[in-house]
């Protein structure tokens, strides 16, 4: 299920998550062991266990953690023995590291710890600048240290070769134990510990921060974590002022600590070079009179809990301020908080020690609203239910209300007595679970005096529920749990409140009881209504838990079956009411609709319209120059046809020199509706096949967003009905995207793909689909997958709508974000008196630019893509700018506008940049993400239609670091697939694509393209790679195979065809030139060849990222002849692989048939009868 | 019928002029809980019953209604703070939400009259009304807190003894009147406050009717 993890764990130690997507708190899936603390992060968890040993919990993926060794043989050669390894005395070693200084013979290389395992054995890489070679894989040069060159030349005396081997990391879904520290300084036990600095910087990938703290107040910090050393590799102590008993690491550059004193520590001088920051400063505690218990920070926020449990907000913090100005007094007693992602925050409230999330945290309200309490239920059936919250909190069942004992309730007594006396009543247990958490003296203090207190409230609050319908009830559900403990008292108390199936009670166990509870917990026991029980928790971390304000979550009501009826109530249950009540309201509610309201669903509408005018006052993008928004009346007149077919028209009326005018267009002859949406204007575009020939649709403007998203629903929906559209896409859909992120899809019809005459494509029509993908792949049969800006990728979900449809065009359809990143760049001159300075030259371009240096932006005027976007974080220095950068961010150049480079030259004059601010869009779609990899590529084979749901279709995906995936289990009726294969490569991929028969071709990130051996339905994964090389001087880009045919386009913008490809040959012999100004290529099942290209010309305007179609595609002749220009620009993906609708064979039609339709319906009975 | 004759539109059901400013589930749950769906009731345009109904020139007049019941509401849960703090566009938006039947649009902005200080457990008072259509008074309305002094919930049962306690009480064992929110009967042990929050008509009242049950 897709869905990011909240940790919690309860008191008794045994760790639990709850899923953003699920409404359950699972027992982890290794639950050995019972943990103090635990600290989330997406990709794994650390913990301290009650064996005081750290331990980390990392998320299985699909793609395996697996790290390059790697070391060099080195040869020498001399006249006797050729090329030998008997080396000079002044030599390096036979075997060496990449620089010779090292020596590393095979033997040399150890596992890491016991969570790794090799691959496979050592082998030679053959590999050289990308191109294989059969020389062994040696590079000669002429001495040690030299150049290496792949061809042996007469003064070649000396050669070597680098040996791979692999190392996968294993233990994942599980907890593994961090190796204890060999050298330098033994940490003592640790108590506390809190991971992130995550945001802090890309390289290595994966890097994390994770800090700790040892029993003696000693901090610890834990180096070289990343993504291909989970387990990070030796611990170093960070001197502090004081004794800290707790610390909290945020996901960019805060780490706060509290002190055994109650003051707080704040570290400073966090960056990108210095991940461990340089110093301490205190900060005094929020109250005066007690200290801080507790804190946790996130990115530009910290919480603190004191002493009497009072939470506190600080406020100022930022960037250039980890300490912030000041302490705000929030609502709430707690016992914890946890920070997360996006700044939201959980807590452990202290009256019942239940997870409360703080609602309404957004950036512009870090502290958020209000505490809402976690409903969720927990499923630990499996468990034994002798440490069961419940049994705890003194609730057993019985035949008869009792005033409650002090024995019972335990009051004065810490956790682990009570624990004591369970054991005494629960004589069957055989495992005796005593309560880790309570070693610890913070908690243990925290379960001793809340939960004698808790439990009387419970008892107290329940008395006043009793209402004389529950007496009923009650009696009756006591007089059957009593019936079952008569026949079920010689197994002893064990009991569970989940199933009542196992509800025993032993007569002597206990004596309290609150009648009330029992009559509540026994519905429960029917249906699952409500929270079964109410478990009390004593830690929650939420580093790994990704949620927003915006978010629908399913935490708070665990409803669901009724709720439907209600789901626009906001459900704010407190486990203590779920009560009898709710239930039957629901009930009453839900019957009462089906009374009231299903049973007159077939009543018509009493109001039907035939024709019908909607009116509005618009902007108007006029067409004559100067071009400029003039203000118009816009009206859609709709009709219905004879037939009951709906019709309509659109009126535009405009004044022109002081007379009044209209521009008209049928609703049938429009061809898409495209949006387009900038922080000025809400605009969207109009098209007919007339208005895309000329490259100039009708541009319109709203005053508001909401009137424009109105009209585009609007009329969206009247054109659909005209062109009779509805419900989902076919299987054969031709797919697309925009460089907005928009998607839409056209539905072919079969004389698309006829030749000679086929449809033109700018007649076809486009409806666009709620998401926000960057691209999207189809292929057979309806299968669909798209992968949003920030690489994640999503799986269509078979509905439409969603975006700005609202309810009743919308199936299917849930919630999608998406991320991506603004860039500005900050450029400086050089002047002899100052340096770079942000003094420029007259004629300089704007010292904070845009990528062309025409528009200034900079930081505070640059706003998020358009009003769906919102900011995510603050504006950084981009260091992974093409082209690279020194260790500041800079790129040099010799003046702007010039080719730029990271490093600085006696002759720049110039240099600039790259700042990035992340942006957020939140919307609507019919799509579920595939997590958690990330993609860089997708594909699916493109099939018939006529196969079989179960069958099996091969999907393929480069993921984001470059790895080779192959997605298994995917059918029509799971589209989505199981999970991933990874397929080994020695460089990393980005484009891949796979045809009708299993050819497999690839794109490697050097720019040359693979072919993949021996794919077949019985080996879905093919068996090695072939080397092909790209075209001369030019690096591929992507690469799509059709039936037979195989296209690439490389970085300049050429379409090659792939020549000589045959069935026993399938890696072909030749690039072609096909065309130039293309962008992307799909080509489909039917080998019919699609592009996005730029530069094309309208008679009005010129476009870039237009759809194209390749004309003249025969089988004998695959490359075709002449392109026919489509929807554009803006366009930024298509894919046509899904459609393998054949044109219905005509022979060649005779001279007099030239004026035939051009349409193509006619062609095919025309052709029937000319053909004889 | 000639154009002269046509006076103001209003509707009568058994004999009894319906009130167009009451919400019509209120209406059908007071007169007609009993009678089978659909519910026919009769179109009037002569005889206004000038007494029983008030005039409806327009539709402006059912918004203004509409949204001085809104601040009377809020005035009692918030002394009108919320209302007022809020922009002349969220009561638009209030308003247009309900006509176009449009959910979201509406709750965007009653989500926020719904909201209350936590340490506060409740609204100030519940906004609520009692129709009996035994009694001469039209409803009945007064100051009630959610929340007893010793900080327990009131529920339905402590708002009934409160205000109308005929209709909670027994004779004979025998339920005499059903209490009856948009078609159901909650239990009475239902707190009020969970009830104006869930189950207050757009106007942000608990409208609940209380009917008699027939002896036959």
């Amino acid at each position: 299920m897709p869905g990011s993890l909240l940790w919690v764990i309860d008191i008794y130690g045994r760790v639990y998550t709850l899923s953003t997507a699920g409404q359950i708190w699972e027992l982890c899936r290794d639950g050995r062991l019972e943990f103090k603390r635990v600290t989330a992060t997406e990709p794994c968890c650390w913990g301290i266990a009650s064996d005081h040993q750290v331990y980390v919990y990392v998320h299985s993926s699909e793609v395996p953690i697996r790290y390059q060794e790697e070391t060099f043989e080195n040869q020498r050669w001399n006249p006797v023995d050729g090329f030998c390894d008997r080396l000079l005395p002044s030599d390096r070693w036979q075997w060496s590291d990449i620089t010779g200084l090292v020596h590393q013979p095979l033997d040399s290389f150890h596992l890491p710890s016991e969570h790794w395992e090799w691959e496979a054995d050592w082998y030679v890489d053959e590999n050289i600048d990308g191109d294989p070679t059969e020389k062994g894989g040696w590079t000669y040069a002429i001495d040690f240290p030299a150049t290496y060159t792949k061809d042996k030349k007469w003064n070649s005396c000396v050669r070597r070769r680098r040996w791979i081997r692999y190392r996968r990391y294993k233990s994942r879904d599980t907890w593994a134990k961090v190796p204890s520290q060999n050298a330098g300084p033994l940490p003592d036990p640790f108590s506390d510990l809190s991971v992130g600095g995550w945001d802090i910087t890309e390289e290595p990938m994966g890097r994390l921060s994770l800090w700790a703290v040892s029993l003696q107040g000693k901090v610890w910090y834990r180096e070289g974590i990343c993504h291909h050393n989970p387990e990070g590799s030796s611990w170093e102590e960070v001197s502090t002022p004081g004794e800290v008993v707790q610390i909290s690491c945020g996901p960019s550059d805060l780490v706060w600590a509290v002190m055994w004193e109650g003051q707080l520590l704040v570290r400073e001088g966090i960056s990108r070079e210095n991940p461990k920051g340089s110093s301490w400063v205190v900060v005094e505690s929020p109250s005066s009179e007690v200290g801080a218990v507790h804190v946790s920070v996130g990115v530009s926020v910290v919480w603190a809990v004191t002493k009497d449990r009072k939470v506190w907000f600080r406020r100022g913090i930022n960037s250039h301020n980890p300490c912030g100005t000041g302490w705000i007094g929030m609502v709430g007693e707690m016992v914890m908080l946890s920070v997360g992602v996006n700044d939201q925050v959980w807590g452990i409230s202290c009256d019942d020690r239940a997870i409360c999330f703080r609602q309404g945290v957004t950036s512009n309200e870090l502290s958020g609203k209000t505490w809402r309490v976690i409903t969720a239920a927990r499923d630990d059936r499996s468990q034994a239910s002798s440490a069961n919250s419940l049994a705890s909190a003194g609730c057993f069942f019985s035949g008869e209300v009792q005033v409650p004992t002090e024995t019972s309730i335990m009051s004065d007594t810490g956790s682990s007595s009570e624990a004591e006396a369970q054991q005494d009543t629960d004589g069957e247990t055989a495992k005796i679970r005593i309560p880790k958490v309570t070693s610890d003296s913070f908690i243990s203090d925290l379960v001793s005096d809340k939960e004698t207190k808790l439990n009387r409230r419970m008892l107290e609050g329940a008395i006043p529920e009793e209402g004389p319908p529950l007496e009923q009830e009650s009696s009756k559900a006591a007089g059957e749990t009593a019936t079952n403990a008569a026949c079920r008292t010689s197994r002893g108390p064990q009991w569970s409140n989940v199933d009542l199936e196992e509800a025993q009670v032993g007569s002597d166990a206990t004596d309290s009881s609150s009648l009330s509870s029992v009559a509540t917990y026994n519905f429960g026991l029917e249906d699952q209504y409500g929270v079964d029980e109410h478990p009390l928790w004593a830690w929650v971390c939420g580093g790994g838990c990704v949620v927003d304000a915006h978010m629908p979550l399913n935490w708070f009501n665990s409803t669901s079956a009724l709720a439907t009826s209600l789901q626009s109530m906001s459900l704010s249950i407190t486990p203590a009411q779920t009560a009898v009540w709710r239930k039957q309201i629901f009930e009453q509610l839900s019957e009462r609709t089906k009374r009231e309201v299903d049973s007159f669903r077939h009543y018509e509408q009493a109001v039907e319209q035939s024709v019908w005018v909607k009116k509005g006052n618009m902007q108007w993008w006029r067409d004559w120059k100067p071009n400029k928004w003039i203000d118009v009346q816009f009206a859609l007149e709709q009709f219905s046809g004879a037939e009951g077919n709906r019709d309509g028209i659109l009126f535009i009326y405009y004044m022109f020199n002081d007379e009044k005018k209209y521009l008209h267009a049928f609703i049938n002859e429009v061809t898409i509706l495209v949006p387009v949406v900038s922080d000025t204007k809400h605009t969207f575009a109009i098209y007919t096949p007339e208005r895309t020939k000329q490259r100039w649709p009708i541009r319109l403007a709203a005053t508001t967003e909401q009137e424009m998203y109105d009209w585009l629903t609007l009329l969206s929906l009247s054109c659909n009905e005209s062109q009779g559209i509805q419900g989902a896409p076919s299987k054969h859909a031709i797919w697309s995207t925009t460089c907005k992120g928009d998607i839409f899809v056209s539905e072919p019809i079969p004389s698309l793909e006829a030749s000679p005459y086929p449809l033109p494509c700018d007649q076809m029509y486009w409806r666009q689909i709620g998401g926000h993908l960057h691209l999207v792949e189809c292929g057979g049969p309806g299968i669909v997958w798209g992968i949003g800006y920030n690489h994640t990728a999503w799986v269509y979900s078979g509905g439409y709508g969603g975006g700005f449809f609202q309810g009743l065009s919308s199936s299917n359809v849930h919630p999608q974000t998406d991320v991506k990143n603004v860039y500005i760049y900050e450029n400086q001159r050089w002047n002899p008196v100052t340096g770079y300075s942000s003094r420029g030259l007259p004629t300089d371009r704007f010292m904070w630019s845009d990528i062309s240096g025409l528009q200034e932006c900079t930081k505070t005027n640059t706003k998020p893509p358009s009003p769906l976007w919102i900011w995510v974080s603050d504006w950084s220095i981009d260091y992974n700018s093409p082209g690279g950068t020194d260790r500041e961010g800079w790129q040099y150049a010799t003046d702007f506008p010039a080719t730029y480079h990271g490093h600085k030259t006696i002759k720049d004059f110039v240099r600039r940049r790259r700042w990035a601010r992340k942006s957020k869009i939140s919307t609507t779609g019919p799509w579920l993400e595939v997590p958690p990899i990330t993609l860089w590529d997708i594909t699916i084979q493109p099939c018939s239609s006529s196969r079989s749901p179960e069958e099996h279709v091969s999907v393929w995906g480069i993921s984001n670091k470059g790895d080779v995936l192959c997605r298994l289990g995917v059918t029509q009726q799971t589209p989505e697939g199981t999970s991933w294969l990874h397929v080994g490569t020695d460089q990393p991929f980005k484009s891949i694509s796979l045809g009708s028969c299993n050819q497999l071709w690839a794109v490697a990130r050097d720019g040359s393209a693979f072919y993949r051996g021996s794919v077949s339905p019985h080996s879905p994964a093919g068996d090695c790679w072939y080397h092909i090389p790209s075209p001369a001087r030019q690096k591929l880009l992507q690469v799509s195979v059709g039936r037979t045919s195989v296209y690439a386009v490389d970085e300049n913008g050429n379409l090659w065809y792939r020549h000589g490809l045959t069935p026993s040959y399938p890696q072909g012999s030749s690039w072609e030139h096909i065309s130039n100004n293309v962008r992307k290529v799909s080509v489909g099942p039917l080998d019919q060849v699609w592009i996005i290209a730029d530069k094309v010309q309208g008679s009005h305007s010129l476009s870039c990222g237009t759809v194209c179609h390749r004309l003249g595609v025969q089988p004998m002749d695959p490359k075709g002849q002449s392109w026919d220009y489509g929807i554009g620009g803006g366009w930024d993906h298509i894919s046509v692989r899904a459609n393998s609708q054949e044109a219905p064979r005509i022979s060649l039609p005779l001279a007099s048939d030239k004026s035939m339709n051009p349409r193509g319906e006619a062609p095919a009975i025309n052709g029937r009868v000319v053909g004889c | 019928m000639k154009p002269e004759d046509i006076g103001e539109m209003w509707f009568e059901y058994e004999g009894t002029p319906l009130k167009w400013h009451y919400p019509i589930g209120l209406l059908f749950d007071l007169h007609a809980s009993h009678t089978a769906l659909p519910w026919s009731i009769t179109v009037h345009f002569k005889d206004f019953p000038e007494k029983d109904l008030l005039h409806c020139p327009s539709n402006s007049v059912i918004e203004a209604h509409f949204m001085s019941s809104i601040k009377e509401a809020d005035a009692l849960k918030h002394k009108g703070q919320v209302i007022n703090e809020m922009q002349k566009k969220d009561h638009k938006q209030l308003w247009m939400g309900l006509q176009n039947d449009k959910f979201d649009q509406f709750w965007a902005i009653n989500r926020k009259l719904m909201e209350y200080p936590a340490e506060e457990g409740g609204f100030r008072y519940i906004p609520f009304r009692i129709y009996q259509t035994v009694s001469e008074r039209p409803f009945i309305q007064k100051l009630f807190r959610p929340i007893t002094a010793e900080g327990q919930p009131h529920t339905l049962i402590d708002l009934l003894k409160e205000v109308s306690p005929f209709a909670v009480s027994q004779g004979g064992g025998e339920k005499k009147y059903q209490v009856v929110i948009h078609g159901i009967e909650p239990m009475l042990e239902t707190p009020v406050q969970w009830l104006s929050e869930h189950l207050s008509y757009p106007d942000n009242f608990l409208h609940i009717s209380v009917i008699p049950i027939s002896t036959d």
